[in-house]
């Protein structure tokens, strides 16, 4: 599907890159790698490291050959310490570098939650605001093949949870470019969690540098009856659904925040208030997630909006299993969308 | 800032060579420099109970020749990072005292504008780089620091204190090993006081078993010395120094020393049961600053008068630092926002 052109006018406004005379089409992955090569290319103080950035298959392709390109002073492979290591980039940080911290997989974030949430989220507030922590730190969520519950988390809701970081979650490859050159641009700490699924995913990418602003979403797809609020990976099965839907006579508008942290509320109450229902679509758990974050905001701000009670499309409140039979039971997409796009419109009582 | 200077018989003494090496004007600043860090803490611990100072405050009265030894060594474009108990290696840095009482005092002018507290204290002018208050964790942030410098090719030292508890977090032994991975120029500073709040060390870590010996284990050199020894410990460190800026990586040190006063606040708390009055009474009397003192007034490098000119300068100092805070404003309100993010 070629959803990364998808309203157009919404980049030109975001980016200042005209899309529409865009040609030229990428993966996931190379837009990744490019927004890697630029920043190593622009700027001294900016290296790379994670557990295999250099080895031979680059870490799914995103930072293929980037080593030997800059060198292994700037792009390096490191011990499996994520905590210290993510203290590490924050200690390189104060003094003037902008470090970028990749990882295979969020579930291994766990290990590096003081560094995180104790350090790089508070330095800058708990020192008055003097000093700025300017860290990237990279994950790309697994699914599929049994990765199971260790493998497979996405944990954004966490991360949602803590003051002072900026939470990015690209779903197309122009957004993937734009947003992690935002992210190193940044003077924050920035946590970018990208979905191994959309690495499948190639789209029109422009081949100079962008940026795209956070804290600015996306309509992904124009609609009249349901809000879905999409994240990451889940755009994607939104879109498969709104086609579906579409047949049927279902018209539902897509939001993809982009960026979690600043979240772009304007736009999400925008849309609930056109369509009066709102539904989010997380590939997180269900309790105390990101669609319980969106539905508690436009509770308290658009409740006026609302015809019908808002839903989430999410993962199911369990581990992830191993087994396919089981893990197909435990992931929400498509389907799952479809019907709660039925269900919210047989509601009406507000 | 600028520190009282002692005019004491320095130049006849400069080729004296028994006070373990150190030059009788060093010696002088370290003394003087532990005096600073006792009458700044004495004075918290005097108005603590005022309710003025609303943070938890952990003083290191007592171990103010770590503090005084490492930091009188250092650079003044090296960095260093602290602990929770922090305000003697703060000082000793050259950190600003007036920023640090109106820190506690939670005024705007303190140093992280009201924000962080006793323990969370900065002053990037001097290279104090930050304390913070999870035990343990801002080794790694060194390390990422000294990194840097690698990288900048700056020729500067980062050092970290960290007390005998913060062996026992794992990212210690993440941190020792990239350092000594990848060569890089920290200074280790482990103070060893015995407790980990009222935690023994004999129920944190097996008897006999020394922590600068498995520090070694890493593959950097180690060392351990007495750390209520101002001289030793500046003499110590100096050779370390030499290792680190040499380019041949990191170096350890583990200086034993004693917090005279309970964890955290202004009191004496002996009578707990924890430790002992004994035990508290052996390390007083050997008090780091009597030790020093012991060892410059029988050689003429200072005097009993230089001395009382000392100590009026240092309380004046401190008089200065607590009139400042006292008469500082708060923060607005709604400074409660500032500072999360950076433009």
């Amino acid at each position: 599907m070629d959803w990364s052109k998808n309203l157009i006018e919404e980049y030109e406004l975001n980016s200042g890159i005209d899309i529409a005379n865009e040609t030229r089409k990428v993966s996931y992955t190379v837009a990744v790698r490019e927004a890697l090569d630029y920043a190593l290319a622009e700027d001294e103080s900016i290296f790379v490291m994670g557990q295999g950035v250099d080895d031979p298959s680059g870490m799914f392709g995103i930072t293929l050959d980037l080593d030997k390109k800059y060198g292994s002073h700037r792009v390096f492979d490191t011990p499996l310490s994520e905590n210290a290591l993510t203290g590490i980039a924050i200690g390189a940080s104060l003094t003037g570098m902008r470090p970028v911290y990749m990882h295979n997989r969020p579930d291994f974030l766990l290990m590096a939650m003081d560094q995180i949430v104790n350090h790089a989220s508070k330095w800058s507030y708990m020192f008055g605001g003097h000093i700025s922590v300017p860290i990237v730190i990279h994950a790309t969520v697994g699914r599929g093949w049994g990765g199971a519950a260790q493998h497979t988390q996405t944990l954004q809701g966490l991360f949602m949870h803590v003051p002072g970081l900026h939470l990015v979650m690209p779903s197309t490859p122009f957004d993937a470019k734009g947003l992690i050159l935002s992210a190193i641009a940044d003077n924050n700490p920035t946590i970018i969690i990208e979905h191994r699924w959309l690495y499948r995913q190639s789209g029109h990418v422009p081949e100079g540098p962008y940026a795209i602003p956070f804290g600015r979403g996306v309509v992904r797809r124009i609609g009249k009856d349901v809000t879905i609020v999409a994240i990451s990976y889940m755009v994607v099965e939104a879109m498969q659904a709104a086609e579906e839907l579409s047949a049927e006579g279902i018209n539902v508008e897509i939001i993809d925040p982009r960026t979690l942290k600043p979240l772009d509320e304007e736009i999400i109450l925008q849309s609930v208030q056109k369509t009066g229902r709102l539904i989010i679509a997380d590939t997180g758990w269900k309790t105390g997630g990101v669609g319980a974050e969106i539905a508690a905001m436009v509770a308290e701000k658009g409740f006026e909006y609302l015809k019908a009670p808002v839903k989430r499309v999410a993962s199911l409140d369990i581990p992830t299993p191993a087994c396919y039979v089981l893990e197909d039971r435990f992931y929400a997409g498509k389907a799952n969308i479809v019907s709660c796009c039925k269900e919210i419109l047989s509601v009406n009582t507000y | 800032m600028k520190r009282p200077r002692t005019v004491g018989k320095i130049l006849e003494l400069a080729k004296d060579k028994s006070l373990h090496g150190v030059q009788p004007e060093v010696a002088i600043e370290l003394f003087q420099c532990m005096k600073l860090i006792r009458f700044v803490e004495e004075a918290i611990a005097d108005r603590y109970s005022e309710q003025k100072m609303r943070c938890p405050t952990h003083l290191s009265i007592g171990q103010e020749a770590v503090a005084a030894g490492v930091c009188l060594a250092l650079n003044p474009d090296d960095q260093v990072f602290g602990t929770h108990r922090s305000h003697a290696h703060y000082i000793a840095k050259g950190g600003n005292i007036k920023a640090m009482i109106a820190e506690i005092y939670g005024k705007a002018t303190g140093c992280s504008s009201g924000k962080g507290g006793s323990m969370h204290l900065v002053d990037l002018s001097v290279g104090f780089m930050g304390s913070t208050s999870i035990v343990g964790n801002t080794i790694p942030v060194a390390v990422g620091a000294a990194m840097a410098n690698r990288l900048h090719k700056n020729g500067r030292v980062c050092c970290v204190f960290f007390g005998d508890a913060a062996v026992e977090e794992g990212v210690f032994h993440e941190s020792a090993n990239f350092a000594v991975l990848k060569k890089l120029p920290v200074l280790f500073v482990c103070e060893n006081n015995l407790y980990s709040v009222y935690s023994p060390l004999k129920v944190r870590q097996p008897e006999g078993r020394e922590i600068w010996k498995f520090a070694a284990g890493y593959g950097m050199p180690s060392a351990h010395g007495d750390g209520n020894d101002a001289l030793e410990v500046f003499e110590k460190i100096q050779t370390a120094l030499e290792h680190i800026r040499r380019g041949d990586g990191p170096f350890f040190l583990e200086f034993a020393t004693y917090r005279w006063r309970e964890h955290c606040g202004p009191n004496f708390d002996n009578d707990l049961g924890y430790r002992t009055e004994e035990e508290y009474l052996s390390w007083k009397e050997r008090d780091p600053i009597a030790l020093l003192e012991a060892q410059l007034l029988p050689r003429g490098a200072i005097s009993q008068a230089d001395i009382e000119e000392m100590e009026r300068a240092i309380q004046a100092e401190v008089d200065e630092a607590f009139d400042f805070a006292e008469r500082s404003p708060f923060p607005d309100p709604d400074e409660a926002f500032v500072g999360l993010y950076r433009e």
